[in-house]
């Protein structure tokens, strides 16, 4: 067979380059996702008669003179300085045909790069729309490369286009081209834009009215907090009937798994270990499916940059732009698909700094951490009107979260993360609303990846903790109920030698070893955190029934009579939730994100060390 | 209101409405790249529309409109146009 044909896409943002991928690329061939805070690009095949087509998407930039790693790429791409020095055969150069007069000049610079080149203009129906009307055999003749006209998201001109890729070796170079200096390439654009522009198009008369609503002082901002709303609603509400199914199954698939299979360690392992753990990360996909989808859409439609807009005098106090909002938003329901979302942030130093305070956000697994020990140790008590004294913990616990966020993010900008700033420039493209197909293919691609490189963590650190926790074997006498079983079990596990290990560090706390294993467990997902202490204290009610795990958290032990855990140290507890970074699964996130360990390690000590003092904090003044 | 000043920016923009671009202060990248997103000398640059309480700021040229930071948009020099309230 041929040797396969490398192709390089190539444009400025919201040159509708994705759309044009998308519809070239299909589901056929393989996609991957090669991403982290400086490098984002995907790759596509698809073959083309015989031949085979390697599609590189490269990061959408308004320049080759690269001012953030993250441009740096496409040169070094074109220059062949990466993918272990090939050199794309051709560029295909995408533009906005409603834009020309910017992105000619940048069309220059590439056309200076010397590689063969076909101009791509798409959205020609809005040009149309818009009154406009060029020349495009002119065009092609000044330019002196071939121009082929599409409409992505209605696959209009795909066709054509796909049967000249393999063409590249006839895509004649130019006779003329610009100095290199920005002046000359914006002149050069000028000169034959004016040559070949038949009629000017017009303002779109639907954006003009969008924004005069959107945009509006008071207006703008009611719309904004709909929006927000929106959000909430639907990563809170909308994804949890899809969440409790997904997590039925794994149940079940567990459940069957036991009852199947003859009991033995492996069955266990099975069971406990592998399907519960796992499951752990698929419960996640729907929220993070919306979440994207919802996200998508709102880029593409051109509303999140009228967000960004809104917001960005408050985000411009933590040092952040208004684009990290929409992530540390997102984590608010969970820290993995808000992380995910940092990528629409183009300057890798607030990218990192979102990154790096996203997971103080009240994600949705701490919710019944904090369920349980305020229902046992905060009294019920009114304080005014309808709110007690259980609800405003509660509510004090989620914004206590928020505010962390902002603070150390505007730390970090001020200290570590400082220096140079991009400049702060945002367009505004009109509004346009993307296809189903679009939409669709985004989310699928985003979910696979996740499930990949998140699930394959997740599925190691469960084993772990499964055998952390049932090594060494204690054989219980058949006469006592599994709950005493498996509380014997525990007891002389790795894992409680752990969490006596850890006893002097947490004794300033008021964690005793029980509380400690509890960690060790909270440590794969928050959520474990009540499983694994229900497991240690025998509780043998259901894992749901709050009330009566809550009242076994605070009433003494018949045994020793203490209470196994004091109000102090449940408020050391709840202070230790609020900083700690006890997810396995947004470490596989952030590791996968920054492409280095380097972050994740660096984000569990701090975070540790800020829950410690907190929860340090909490325990002097509670007791 | 105060005069406006001698040396004319895109932040005064909302006061003078449209203005074309004399040049960009600074040599460094991100004065580069603000020239790169069209403020080439003679283009023409027409206000949109301001966040309250000196948020950022919508220009439109060159056929699109773009978002700035008050602080990017005061490296941007510009000259009123004739007739429209600016000082030619």
């Amino acid at each position: 067979m041929a040797k396969p044909i490398h192709l390089a896409l190539v444009g400025s943002p919201n040159s509708g380059k994705t759309t044009l991928f998308n519809a070239l690329t299909g589901l056929s061939g393989k996609t991957g996702n090669y991403p982290g805070v400086t490098v984002d690009r995907r790759r596509g095949h698809f073959h083309v008669d015989d031949k085979e087509v390697h599609l590189s998407d490269l990061p959408g930039s308004y320049s080759l003179h690269a001012i953030s790693e993250d441009e740096a790429v496409t040169s070094k791409v074109l220059r062949g300085d990466m993918d272990g020095g090939i050199v794309p055969d051709g560029v295909v150069f995408v533009a906005d045909a409603t834009t020309l007069e910017r992105s000619l000049p940048m069309l220059a610079d590439v056309l200076h790069i010397g590689r063969p080149t076909l101009l791509v203009l798409t959205m020609v129906d809005e040009l149309k729309v818009r009154g406009g009307d060029l020349d495009l055999f002119k065009l092609q003749a000044e330019l002196g490369i071939p121009i082929v006209g599409v409409v992505g998201n209605k696959g209009l001109g795909i066709d054509d286009l796909r049967m000249r890729l393999p063409d590249f070796a006839n895509w004649v170079q130019p006779k003329t081209l610009p100095e290199r200096d920005t002046e000359s390439r914006f002149a050069w654009a000028d000169a034959i834009l004016e040559k070949v522009t038949r009629h000017p198009l017009s303002e779109s008369p639907l954006t003009r009215r969008m924004d005069k609503v959107l945009l509006h002082p008071v207006i703008g901002i009611i719309v904004f907090a709909a929006f927000l709303a929106l959000f909430f609603q639907a990563i809170f509400s909308w994804a949890a009937p899809a969440m409790d199914l997904f997590s039925g199954w794994m149940d079940g698939a567990a459940d069957w798994v036991l009852a199947t299979f003859p009991e033995s360690l492996m069955t266990d392992l099975l069971a406990d270990g592998v399907i519960r753990g796992v499951g752990a990360v698929i419960v996640f996909v729907p929220q993070i499916a919306l979440l994207f989808a919802l996200i998508f859409f709102f880029e593409a439609s051109g509303y999140m940059s009228r967000a960004a807009f809104v917001v960005d005098r408050v985000m411009g106090w933590a040092g952040l732009e208004g684009r990290c909002f929409i992530s540390l938003l997102s984590s608010y329901a969970c820290a993995v698909p808000g992380i995910m979302a940092t990528r629409t942030i183009p300057s890798p130093r607030d990218r990192l700094a979102t990154i790096l305070v996203a997971p103080f956000a009240t994600c949705s697994a701490r919710l019944p951490v904090y369920a349980i020990l305020i229902s046992a140790f905060i009294p019920d008590t009114q304080v005014f009107g309808p709110f007690t004294l259980q609800g405003l913990t509660l509510m004090g616990l989620y914004i206590l979260g928020g505010v962390s966020a902002v603070t150390f993010a505007a730390v970090f900008k001020r200290g570590m993360l400082r220096g140079a700033s991009l400049p702060f420039y945002l367009e505004l493209p009109p509004y346009r609303f993307p296809s189903l197909k679009s939409v669709v293919l985004q989310v699928f691609r985003r979910v696979t990846v996740f499930l990949k490189d998140a699930g394959s963590v997740i599925l190691v650190g469960s084993i772990v903790l499964w055998f952390l926790l049932n090594f060494p074997r204690h054989e219980a006498p058949a006469d006592v109920s599994p709950a005493l079983a498996h509380k014997a079990q525990i007891e002389q596990s790795y894992a409680a030698d752990i969490g006596h290990a850890l006893e002097p560090v947490f004794e300033p706390l008021g964690f005793d070893w029980r509380i400690n294993v509890g960690l060790v467990g909270s440590f794969a997902a928050r959520e474990l955190m009540v499983s694994t202490l229900a497991q240690v204290y025998a509780y043998e009610g259901e894992d749901e029934d709050f009330a009566g795990f809550s009242d076994l958290l605070s009433k003494p032990d018949p045994e020793t009579g203490e209470p196994p855990m004091t109000f102090a140290s449940a408020v050391a507890l709840m202070l230790f939730f609020v900083y700690a970074l006890l997810c396995l699964s947004t470490v596989a996130v952030i590791k996968r994100e920054t492409n280095s360990w380097k972050w994740p390690m660096f984000m569990m000590g701090y975070m540790s060390l800020v829950a410690w003092v907190a929860g340090w904090i909490g325990y002097m003044l509670a007791s | 209101m105060n005069p406006l000043p001698d040396v004319l920016t895109i932040a005064d923009l909302p006061r003078v409405l449209v203005g074309k671009v004399l040049s960009v202060e600074g040599n460094g990248k991100f004065s580069e790249r603000l020239r790169e997103l069209g403020f080439c000398c003679g283009t023409e640059v027409r206000f949109e529309r301001q966040a309250p309480m000196g948020g950022p700021i919508i220009v439109s040229l060159r056929g699109y409109r773009l978002c700035l930071r008050i602080s990017e948009a005061k490296q941007i020099r510009i000259e009123g146009m004739a007739g429209l309230g600016g000082i030619g």
